[in-house]
């Protein structure tokens, strides 16, 4: 099966990157979930929840209603109600991790998932213990919190010292660098990333043969590296006006390269753009990854 | 320049039509489900998988479009766990949870059941003892609202009125009541147990003081025999399953607690994977006692009957949990 380690790649530009070797031996790079991601998701969720609650509530009273407040009738309605908070509580969270997308529609939204951290498959008791765990980490400190509402300040120390000991729980993915709660450690799962991409369109695309007229010499090429060029496919993809007038004139005067008049901007980055890549492409099929303009292999 | 494309854009053209083709594949069985898929399809995903997967080499080597590069990235990933992701159906899952998992994870925690069924009797017996030395210790095991007015000042036959309640209306809100509030409380038990296993043993403690200071008040009133049958009834199934429930949440404090040779985040989900089996089963049995005593209990009033399903209930789990079970049928399990 596949084996996945926690290790930080070199570089540290993305410390939640993790290595997760396929069976087939490809490297998948998995990209975890940062904190913010995961309380946004949690939230939504939440909110979801609780929608759900107040139409179940607004139904059950509208059928007691309708029933004329006669025994049987609303009896059936608090029935269905409490079956439903606590599924609602306790199921809502693991009938959508159980499924394919193995992510509740807050995740979905945020572009997470749950995954087994040793890469094999998710089973249902990985995910089961990942939610029952939420008992400690949402509900004891939601319930910490509405007793000291309930009993005053008598035992306020005790309260005090509940609540942060009942915070150590809720804060637990800020404290180790896989972003963990306790659901997770106990589950042996993380949350990674998987949002959905578009392939977007290869700037390369016949720019060589359309802008045929920006001719650069090899030396004008060799002005930057890769780094150089991934900022360049930032800029050429964002497409903004301004930061690609000013890109352009720094890489002009870098290669000395004489503007035609009236040479568009985004011609000229696009032209560079190709012919630089394919210097550096041509170097790398050799063997010669030049990594900035600072390398000088 | 020679060649006047280059060589990561071919590249790209000529493969581009399978990777697409995987996505479209991704996006039904993702937004649907995997039988949404026709066989033709299902079979074609595994290929398209190790195409893009081999793309995804090709690409790192040779090209240097970011944007391609993170996109086979992320496609490789989702295919990924679609490939290698679970596949079975919920009710083949349930089969094999009932019938293998859930009583052979139980019999594995023999030996937490047996700590956590020895904190229980500790507290029934702390509670019965300390209420007969001081009837005050009562209200501090039971709150008020519990008893609902089942406390040593109530008369005799008040206290018999509430063990053969005649009234049976509400019934299965009640029962409906007692279930959720059962399973939440067991839900504590065992998320209590990461923190290193006392919450959990306090907890399992504590609900058997609260049972020895109810016995003792209905024994203290010579009504011992009925009180234990109106408890038994249900009380077996629930017992049993709070006990189950503290002793998972004991694996996964000890476990985290003394993880042993194996690093203490590994040990830890050993741990969870099979608590989590064993609490799934929990939640099931205190429906099962929810519906024993919302209904069962209100409906046998003879003492007799209600020793017998007690019993019935006692022989059941027992055999269902620690009957020996064929090797091969454990084997099948994993």
């Amino acid at each position: 099966m596949a084996r996945a380690e926690a290790i930080r790649k070199p570089g540290g530009d993305a410390p939640l990157v993790r290595e997760l070797i396929t069976p087939e031996g490809v490297d998948l790079r998995l990209q975890l979930g940062d904190a913010g991601q995961r309380a946004s998701a949690f939230l939504l969720d939440g909110a979801f929840i609780v929608l759900a609650l107040i139409v179940m509530t607004i139904a059950a009273i509208g059928a007691a209603i309708a029933s004329g407040f006669k025994e049987a009738g609303a009896e059936v309605a608090l029935i269905v109600w409490l079956l439903g908070a606590f599924l609602l509580r306790n199921a809502y969270f693991l009938a959508f991790e159980l499924t394919p997308r193995a992510a509740t529609p807050g995740k979905r939204i945020m572009g997470l998932r749950v995954a087994a951290r040793d890469g094999g498959r998710l089973t249902a008791d990985a995910v089961f213990a990942r939610n029952a765990l939420r008992e400690l980490e949402v509900f004891l400190p939601m319930s910490v919190l509405a007793a000291q509402a309930q009993s005053g300040d008598v035992e306020g120390w005790m309260w005090l010292l509940a609540l942060i000991w009942s915070c150590i729980f809720v804060f637990m993915p800020l404290f180790n660098r896989d972003r963990l709660r306790c659901g997770d450690l106990v589950g042996g799962t993380w949350v990674v990333r998987t949002p959905k991409r578009k392939l977007e369109q290869d700037l390369a695309d016949d720019a060589l043969l359309r802008l045929k007229r920006f001719a650069f010499s090899p030396a004008q090429l060799d002005a930057y590296g890769v780094k150089e060029l991934h900022v360049l496919e930032d800029v050429l993809r964002v497409r903004h006006r301004a930061t690609m007038a000013e890109v352009a004139g720094r890489i002009r005067r870098k290669i000395a390269w004489v503007a035609a008049p009236a040479e568009d901007d985004e011609d000229f980055l696009n032209a560079y753009y190709a012919a630089l890549r394919g210097r550096l492409e041509a170097r790398l099929l050799m063997g010669k990854r030049r990594a900035d303009k600072h390398d000088k292999s | 320049m020679a060649e006047l494309q280059l060589k990561s854009w071919r590249f790209r053209v000529e493969r581009e039509d399978d990777w697409r083709r995987l996505e479209a594949l991704l996006r039904k069985a993702e937004s649907k489900s995997a039988s949404a898929l026709t066989d033709e399809e299902i079979l074609a995903m595994p290929v398209l998988y190790r195409s893009a997967l081999s793309s995804l080499s090709v690409a790192r080597a040779t090209s240097l479009d970011r944007g391609l590069v993170e996109y086979l990235e992320n496609l490789s990933t989702r295919a990924y766990f679609f490939v290698y992701g679970a596949r079975s159906t919920l009710g083949s899952r349930l089969q094999s949870f009932f019938a293998r998992d859930w009583p052979r994870t139980i019999a594995g925690l023999w030996r937490e059941t047996l700590a956590s069924f020895a904190l229980l009797a500790i507290g029934v017996i702390a509670g019965y003892v300390l209420t007969g030395q001081d009837p005050d210790w009562f209200y501090s095991f039971i709150p008020a609202g519990m008893a609902g007015g089942r406390d040593p000042t109530a008369s005799t036959e008040s206290l018999r009125a509430t063990l053969y309640g005649a009234d049976h209306d509400g019934l299965s809100v009640f029962a409906t009541f007692l279930f959720t509030h059962n399973a939440q409380v067991a839900l504590l038990a065992f998320a209590l147990g990461f923190a290193f296993c006392l919450p959990s043993a306090l907890l399992v403690a504590y609900q058997g003081a609260t049972l020895g200071a109810f016995v003792w008040l209905f024994v203290n009133r010579g009504l011992g025999f009925e009180a234990i049958g109106w408890l038994a009834i249900h009380g077996v199934t629930e017992l049993f399953a709070i006990v189950l429930a503290g002793a998972a949440g004991i694996r996964i404090g000890w476990a985290t607690a003394f993880p042993g040779e194996r690093p203490r985040l590994e040990a830890a989900a050993a741990a969870g994977k099979t608590a989590g089996v064993a609490m799934g089963g929990v939640v099931a049995m205190l429906f099962v006692a929810g519906m024993l005593e919302g209904f069962g209990r209100q409906l046998i009033t003879l003492d007799l009957a209600r020793y017998g399903v007690a019993a019935a209930t006692a022989v059941m789990w027992g055999l269902y949990f620690y009957w020996p079970r064929r090797r091969e049928a454990l084997d099948g399990a994993r």
